[in-house]
């Protein structure tokens, strides 16, 4: 993986919120690469600061701190608005709730045109129209629903359109807030088999955000796992489901129901004290490779601990 | 076994301005005494509305009962009056429901939310009341239950907040509990705390429960014994092996695998393609059969009765009966049937089998 090109880099994030008298650390200090065409998931309890990286990496918060570096570049740097607009461009989102996130005054080929319109990318109406209909086919919906209204839609539906509408200016990176969340299960494997079809013909790069450990899983390459605003552990998703380190992500692992009874009756539950786990000297964990490719937040002794038991 | 609760030819509609809603076609479901019966299905499959029927708490008008009983010892909760349903209510059988920052009353302390039932079922005295709903809290797992029951649902995180849902549900001892999607709003590690409540509790005080939910790990979990529903009726129905390794209905085939299993590879996962039917004009004939790959000509035709598989298994699907053709479930189904054998080494198993 380390020989890849990095399309994103994220160096010590930060993004602190004013709360009254004092400030909610939601991000505090993330590192971590992207590689071109891969997924990489993100997982952690609501508020972990999960769903507030993806909105600052695009740039829907300011940072309080640290870089954004997309394709070489600072997002978070001074830019015109048309340095912006081109950036927008790149990166696109798709958003939890997918009856929130279309307006429902608006009919779909409005919806998913909106990017078209405003970056141009349409010479004339009917070419407009041919790229709607191409988007919603390559969605899985017909020409027919263009004219239609959100409100007519089922939840799986709706969460294609947004998937359209992500797609309409030639991304080449998505973040995916929570995709499949307010959807049903049977629902949920067509918008994953959807995502994981569009990437392998349009190579897009995902950031995939998500509480559900086994579709993340299933979706990512590698993973990355929050707690209060830190990454404590990131792994190939494979290695990360054998080999988990962090005893909060062993926590994380074992509270998962799995679909098979057997395995149900005997599932123990590995529970997380962030009281006992606290270091001796005050030290503060980073995060450290202990294998190839796989990190985790760790102090010295620890380190070198793990180096010597894996 | 004792039946505590007995559900026959079950009908729930709702008069809309479109028409009819057919939500409920036709249930039939029993629960016996100390067990837990998990209802699955998508949302709109009348799971929740079958709980509310039980409740009498469908809102009539637009919802009624058009037909079938509710057998609950010697009555029937379908025709009876709303003034005796309220004593049964919250206190014979109670309901936890799925979003515990809704359902709990913003303006009142949870001690005299916990109360309520209490001093209306059963008379208790306001000391009284207060000295049981402070060992409730005790018993859901509240620390510093005696400061915290003159405190307000805001001042409790959404884990604790269903805790106490659980506490007021539990406040009358009542012999059947239903839980709708209680732990679908809550984060894994959460939820696995009040799902060992629940066992816990169950253990305790062998109460009944019907268990709502479209997790199938969850189901996987709590569950004795499974019906799966779809369109509003019941589809499949047996106990929680008989589910998981011998499933029947295509789809049940269709729900366990579209969940990715945490050892699965790249394979695909096997989505059921389509939307669930409008149950405005339920369709003729077997209501998943658009939807299903193994459908055949009668499926269009006739609805498929439940063929029973064993005592305890039913299926309704035309594949069971005898001169339907043999055919082969989806790969990662065949593999549940051949066994997720619970002696397999438990790591590093590849093939489908036990996960790390």
């Amino acid at each position: 993986m380390s020989n890849q090109e990095k399309l994103l880099e994220i160096k010590n994030l930060k993004q602190h919120f004013k709360v009254g008298k004092g400030t909610v650390k939601a991000v505090d200090g993330l590192t971590f690469d992207i590689y071109k065409g891969e997924t990489f998931g993100l997982v952690g309890e609501s508020g972990c600061g999960k769903s507030t990286t993806g909105r600052t990496i695009i740039r829907l918060y300011n940072a309080t701190d640290g870089e954004v570096i997309f394709n070489g570049e600072d997002v978070h740097g001074k830019k015109s608005a048309k340095e912006l607009k081109k950036f927008n461009r790149k990166m696109q989102m798709i958003f939890q709730d997918p009856y929130a996130s279309l307006n429902p005054r608006m009919t779909v080929s409005d919806i998913i045109a909106e990017g078209i319109d405003i970056h141009g990318l349409a010479s004339s109406k009917q070419a407009r129209m041919d790229k709607v209909h191409e988007l919603l086919e390559t969605v899985g919906l017909n020409k027919e629903h263009a004219n239609r209204y959100p409100h007519e839609f089922s939840g799986g539906q709706r969460q294609r359109i947004g998937i359209a509408r992500a797609l309409a200016v030639d991304p080449e990176f998505i973040i995916a807030d929570e995709p499949i969340s307010a959807l049903d299960v049977s629902i949920q494997a067509q918008v994953v088999n959807l995502m994981k079809k569009l990437q392998r013909e349009k190579g897009l790069t995902y950031l995939f955000i998500a509480h559900d450990l086994s579709m993340v899983k299933y979706i990512s390459d590698r993973i990355g796992v929050m707690y209060r605003g830190e990454i404590v552990e990131l792994a190939e998703s494979e290695e990360l489901y054998r080999n988990p380190l962090h005893p909060y992500t062993q926590s994380l692992l074992s509270a998962i129901p799995l679909p098979d009874p057997e395995y149900e009756r005997s599932r123990r539950r590995k529970i997380y004290d962030p009281e006992k786990h606290l270091t001796e000297n005050g030290e503060k964990r980073v995060l450290r490779e202990v294998t190839e490719g796989h990190w985790i937040a760790c102090t010295e002794e620890e380190f070198n601990q793990l180096k010597v038991t894996v | 076994m004792e039946k505590i609760l007995e559900v026959n030819d079950l009908h729930v509609s709702f008069d809309t301005f479109a028409g009819e809603v057919k939500a409920v076609r036709g249930v039939n479901f029993h629960l016996n005494k100390g067990e837990t019966l998990a209802i699955v299905g998508e949302s709109g499959s009348g799971k929740s509305v079958t709980s509310k029927a039980v409740m009498g708490l469908i809102p009539n008008p637009p919802g009624r009962i058009k037909q079938g009983e509710i057998k609950f010892g010697d009555r029937d909760l379908a025709q009876l009056p709303e003034k005796e349903m309220q004593k049964i209510r919250g206190s014979e059988i109670s309901m936890i429901f799925q979003d515990p920052m809704t359902s709990l009353n913003p303006t009142m302390t949870i001690g005299k939310q916990i109360m309520e039932g209490l001093i209306k079922h059963q008379n208790m005295s306001n000391s009284e009341a207060k000295e049981r709903a402070i060992e409730l809290l005790k018993l859901v797992g509240i620390p510093n239950a005696e400061g915290r029951v003159t405190e307000y649902p805001h001042q409790f995180s959404g884990g604790m907040r269903q805790r106490v849902v659980i506490a007021i549900a539990l406040a009358c001892n009542p012999r059947v509990l239903i839980a709708d999607e209680p732990t679908t709003a809550l984060d894994v590690t959460i939820q696995a705390q009040i799902l060992e409540l629940l066992n816990d509790l169950q253990e305790k005080m062998g109460t009944s429960i019907i268990f709502i939910t479209h997790d199938l790990g969850v189901v996987a979990n709590i569950a004795d014994r499974v019906a799966v529903m779809y369109a509003g009726k019941i589809v499949e129905t047996g106990t929680v092996d008989e589910i998981f390794y011998n499933p029947q209905h295509p789809y049940t085939w269709g729900l366990l695998g579209s969940m990715p299993s945490l050892d699965s590879t790249d394979e695909e996962l096997i989505a059921i393609p389509g939307s669930p039917p409008d149950l405005l004009d339920p369709p003729k004939g077997d209501a998943f059969a658009p939807r299903n790959p193994y459908a055949m000509q009668i499926d269009t035709e006739m609805e498929p009765p439940l063929f029973k598989v064993s005592d305890t298994h039913y299926a309704a699907t035309w594949l069971l009966h005898e001169k339907a053709p043999k055919v082969e479930p989806p790969a990662a189904i065949k593999k549940r049937m051949q066994g997720m054998a619970p002696d397999e080494p438990i790591i590093g198993a590849k093939d489908g089998g036990k996960h790390v």
